[in-house]
């Protein structure tokens, strides 16, 4: 009785080809289908933020899509931000070095945002950082950290431009 | 050797994994022939269930089951959760069956399981599976449901007065009498949730082979999840593994046991393929256990100096339709009360209401901060009686230091007197005053008025007892590869076990905390556990590592003294190898392990037993008590409600820090919990007591804008309880919070004398106190 089709979508590179059913959420397809499941859900109604993933290269709640949807697209998820196996990315250095994470389960969400932030923004204040990740919640760190670890790997990437 | 790991500021080994995306929740696991399961609860907080037709269910796509209490296997027809921790004080201990049919008692309460391959097919059987329902009146709130003609929680029950107790000590009649200033005032503080960011989530598999049954659980508490399984499903224990692999989150109702987790093993074992349930947020807000919602009327009797001679009244506790977790987190409140505080006389009646609402067991904090809120607003209205200021009759009534330890007068829920084991409490107040710079607030807030702002200033103190038994063990393993590993049963959802429990086995070795693995939260590599909840880790599993690992260290000793033939007093572990003191002359860990592996035919040397590790159970003989003091500045708009926090400062006593770093973390998280508390967390039920905020946009959660950095200052008082000295960390935070907030929102409305008697309390709620004043 479903209605299925054949989708082709890029993450990290790599291109996932798959017949899915049209009402198969994007988060769904990227956690269940193609095996990455570094990318989180926590609310399904696109509060929470956990599920952000970067399309072509601009923030989108991914359970709040459809797989269907992102055809032909090219996706971002948490496995696909450090540069290589062995280094972090200077933000996901900067989330350790400032205690920017306890359980882990907001944090795909929160790097993806602040990615997409960082670009936009590269000198952001306090203010603006905390602005870009209202709509991420933690339950954990009551995000100094985060913000902390935000307004350091803005520093680092400066440095390193 | 390396720099002493104990007490580094240093960042966590967990990080890297769970910066890549390569953490394992639950819901990560992928078993071949997984099938996935969806529940079917009741919309009603009350109901009489008539039928279940699960026909249409059944021929849906994809379906392989649909289970109702009916179809269950026999045993497990009528069983119901166990009551976890009896007490003779509790009349009506409801426990909730593995599915029901009879009569539901709250929205959420599941009825049928459906299986099929994927979720999507089980979500979509789910809907056809049809319930004939007749509706009955719902007891909503906990003080209405205890009043003669309410609607009963259980239809059969005689009332919805689950349990009924009263602590205290001193004569308080005689301590009213001679009252210079007695003050009577009401408190409702709401229901809130834990809501970490993960839900709750099973995965269960049954291994024919070896008869074995694997369950991984996003818990707080593996071992406990076992006992139960164990309990209700009858099994042998050795025949059950269960596994906490990471958890997103717990803040308390991740510790305790539910209906799901025996279900799903259960029907996995039955099917014969495993079987996956992922809880989803609207199923969180239903029937996932939450806290708070208290009720009390209170009384406190001071002399003409601001001294407490004395306090009284009662307390209701809303329970929700069941009792898993008994009375603790009313008994909690009870005895959390006192707090800091010289307090002489004491007595506090307290009524548990059964309502139609899912269990209450505790959320980070676990009852207490409601006793701060109702102890430190009297102490506010008693300061402003008085004309004294609200830091300076704190500082009249506080514990001195030299009095430590301190014997409260209380009896604990564990039946032994309360005795508070160290802390300063003085200090801490000072210390938060002066991180808050309280002195110079009153020129801050003449200039803020000055301009047409309105700031104010909140204080509030708590004590905190943490580092329960019965224990919480630990294995400390030095592998043949040289590489040290500690096993111990709590879960880690969040705290940072790995790297704080290497911390207190590392220079035990001289290694980094790099060269040791923590594997936690997994029934199959240590015999016991208990969980990680009630601020317990630390002190339980700290101690427990502390002391296998110095066991290791003396065996290692033993051992490379027959290897090296040497004396062992000459004898010193550095970098991970044992060294002759002032010579060339050592003995790696791993050849040491190596050598108490043993050669068939010879003797191990210096008759030790084999293999190097040792396991210990520490049990502390009481709580080790935290405490600290929250000092707040806000800006309210008294023309929208809106409440900004300024400055959040808090003195932490949590004895000796094994890692200031996550402490830190912890104190802020457990800050933001406590602002959702005081500002915007309010679980709304109508007056059938059918919830009406089921969403994260209808009940808020603190987002980065509204949550404050908290400036923290550590004093530290080592326990004599435990020996490291340490005390738990994870819930001080929370506890203090609404109490210092709210004070703070009102001495910034003082100009039109707005008295707050609630948490949360919201901007139309302050706007409307100020536009009636």
């Amino acid at each position: 009785m479903s209605d299925r089709r054949t989708i082709s979508v890029t993450i990290n590179g790599e291109t996932f080809e798959r017949e899915v059913e049209t009402r198969l959420t994007l988060a769904d397809f990227i956690r269940h289908e193609c095996l990455l499941t570094g990318t989180h859900v926590g609310c399904e109604h696109g509060v929470c933020g956990a599920c952000t993933i970067l399309l072509n290269g601009r923030t989108a709640r991914s359970c709040l899509m459809l797989a269907v949807q992102a055809n032909g697209q090219k996706i971002t998820t948490i496995e696909g931000i450090a540069p290589n196996d062995e280094e972090l990315h200077p933000l996901q250095q900067a989330f350790q070095d400032n205690h920017g994470l306890q359980c882990g389960f907001c944090t795909p969400g929160m790097l993806t945002t602040l990615l997409e932030f960082l670009q936009d923004n590269p000198d952001p204040t306090e203010r603006e950082v905390r602005e870009a990740i209202s709509g991420n919640l933690c339950r954990c760190t009551g995000y100094q950290g985060i913000v902390a670890a935000a307004l350091d790997a803005a520093k680092r990437l400066q440095a390193g431009a | 050797m390396g720099a002493k790991m104990f007490g580094a500021r240093i960042a966590r080994l967990e990080d890297p994994r769970l910066l890549s995306g390569q953490g394992n929740y639950t819901d990560d696991f992928h078993l071949p022939d997984m099938l996935e399961a969806a529940f079917v609860r009741s919309p009603h907080s009350h109901a009489r269930i008539d039928g279940i037709d699960v026909s249409a269910a059944m021929a849906h796509d994809g379906v392989v089951a649909v289970y109702t209490a009916a179809d269950l296997p026999e045993n497990l027809r009528d069983v119901t959760v166990p009551f976890q921790v009896p007490n003779p004080a509790i009349s009506q201990p409801f426990q909730q069956r593995l599915l029901e049919n009879r009569e539901v008692c709250f929205a959420g309460e599941p009825i049928a399981l459906v299986v099929a391959d994927t979720r999507y097919n089980a979500e979509d059987a789910a809907t056809l599976v049809a319930v004939d329902y007749e509706i009955l009146a719902g007891a909503d709130n906990c003080k209405d449901a205890l009043a003669e003609g309410a609607p009963l929680c259980h239809a059969d029950s005689p009332n919805n007065e689950g349990a009924k107790y009263t602590v205290g000590y001193g004569d308080v009649e005689e301590a009213f009498k001679n009252a210079h200033l007695t003050h009577r005032e009401e408190f409702w503080v709401h229901r809130g949730g834990g809501f970490a960011i993960e839900n709750r989530a099973v995965v269960a598999t049954y291994d024919e082979l070896d008869d074995m049954l694997t369950i991984w659980s996003a818990t707080q508490s593996p071992f406990l999840v076992k006992q139960n399984v164990v309990d209700m499903l009858g099994w042998e224990s050795d025949k059950v593994r269960v596994i906490a692999p990471d958890v997103g989150g717990g803040f308390g109702p991740k510790t305790v046991y539910y209906v799901e987790e025996a279900l799903i093993p259960a029907i996995a074992k039955e099917l014969g393929r495993p079987v996956k349930w992922v809880e989803d947020r609207r199923e969180n807000f239903l029937a996932t256990n939450m806290e708070r919602d208290q009720y009390w009327d209170m009384q406190i009797a001071v002399d003409a100096d601001g001294k407490l001679l004395g306090v009284r009244g009662s307390m209701i506790h809303d329970t929700g339709a069941y009792m898993p977790w008994g009375i603790i987190t009313p008994y909690i409140s009870a005895t959390t009360l006192p707090g800091p505080y010289v307090l002489p006389t004491y007595e506090l009646e307290t009524r548990v209401a059964l309502t139609n609402k899912v269990a209450v067991t505790p959320v980070r904090g676990a009852g207490r901060p409601q006793a701060v809120f109702a102890m430190e607003r009297l102490l506010d209205r008693a300061a402003d009686k008085l004309g004294i200021d609200r830091a300076e009759i704190r500082r009249r009534n506080l514990i001195p230091t030299e009095e430590m330890p301190y014997a409260l007068g209380l009896i604990f829920r564990d039946g032994k007197p309360m005795t508070y084991d160290s802390g300063d409490y003085p200090k801490c107040q000072v210390e938060a005053l002066s991180l808050a710079d309280y002195d110079g607030f009153p020129a801050r807030q003449n200039e803020a008025r000055g301009k047409g702002r309105h700031i104010g200033i909140g204080i509030a103190n708590y004590v905190e007892g943490t580092g329960l038994g019965p224990f919480e063990g630990a294995t400390v393993r030095i592998q043949p590869s040289g590489r040290i590993c500690v096993y111990t049963g709590g879960g880690d959802s969040g705290q940072g076990h790995w790297t704080t429990l290497a911390q207190v086995c590392a220079d035990k070795f001289g290694v980094e905390i790099a060269d040791i693995d923590v594997q936690k939260g997994d029934t199959a590599k240590i015999a016991s556990g208990v969980g990680t909840f009630a601020s317990r880790i630390a002190v339980n599993a700290g101690s427990s590592v502390h002391l296998a690992a110095n066991e290791v260290r003396e065996k290692a000793i033993k051992v490379a003294a027959h290897m090296l033939e040497a004396a062992e007093e000459d004898l010193n572990i550095e970098d991970g190898r044992v060294v002759v003191k002032g010579s060339d002359l050592s003995v790696g860990l791993s050849e040491i392990a190596r050598a108490v592996q043993g050669m068939p035919g010879f003797s191990l040397p210096g008759g030790v037993e084999p293999g190097l590790e040792a396991t210990h159970y520490f049990s502390p003989s009481q709580s080790s008590y935290c405490n600290g003091t929250a000092v707040v500045e806000v800006e309210v708009d008294p023309d929208t409600g809106h409440v900004d926090i300024l400055n959040y400062s808090m003195a932490h006593d949590s004895g000796t820090l094994i890692n200031p770093f996550v402490v830190d973390g912890q104190v802020q998280g457990a800050v933001a919990q406590g602002v959702g508390n005081a500002l915007l967390e309010w679980m709304i039920y109508d007056d059938n007591a059918n919830p009406v905020s089921a969403t994260f946009a209808e009940y808020l959660l603190p987002s980065a804008p509204e949550t404050p950095n908290v400036a923290v200052t550590h004093v530290e008082s080592p326990t004599p309880i435990n020996p490291l000295g340490v005390k738990g960390a994870g819930e001080g935070g929370t506890i203090p919070a609404a109490a210092a907030i709210i004070s703070a929102i009102e001495n910034a409305l003082s100009p039109w004398e707005v008295e707050i008697s609630g948490a949360p309390v919201t901007p139309s709620m302050i706007v409307e106190k100020v536009q009636r004043s």
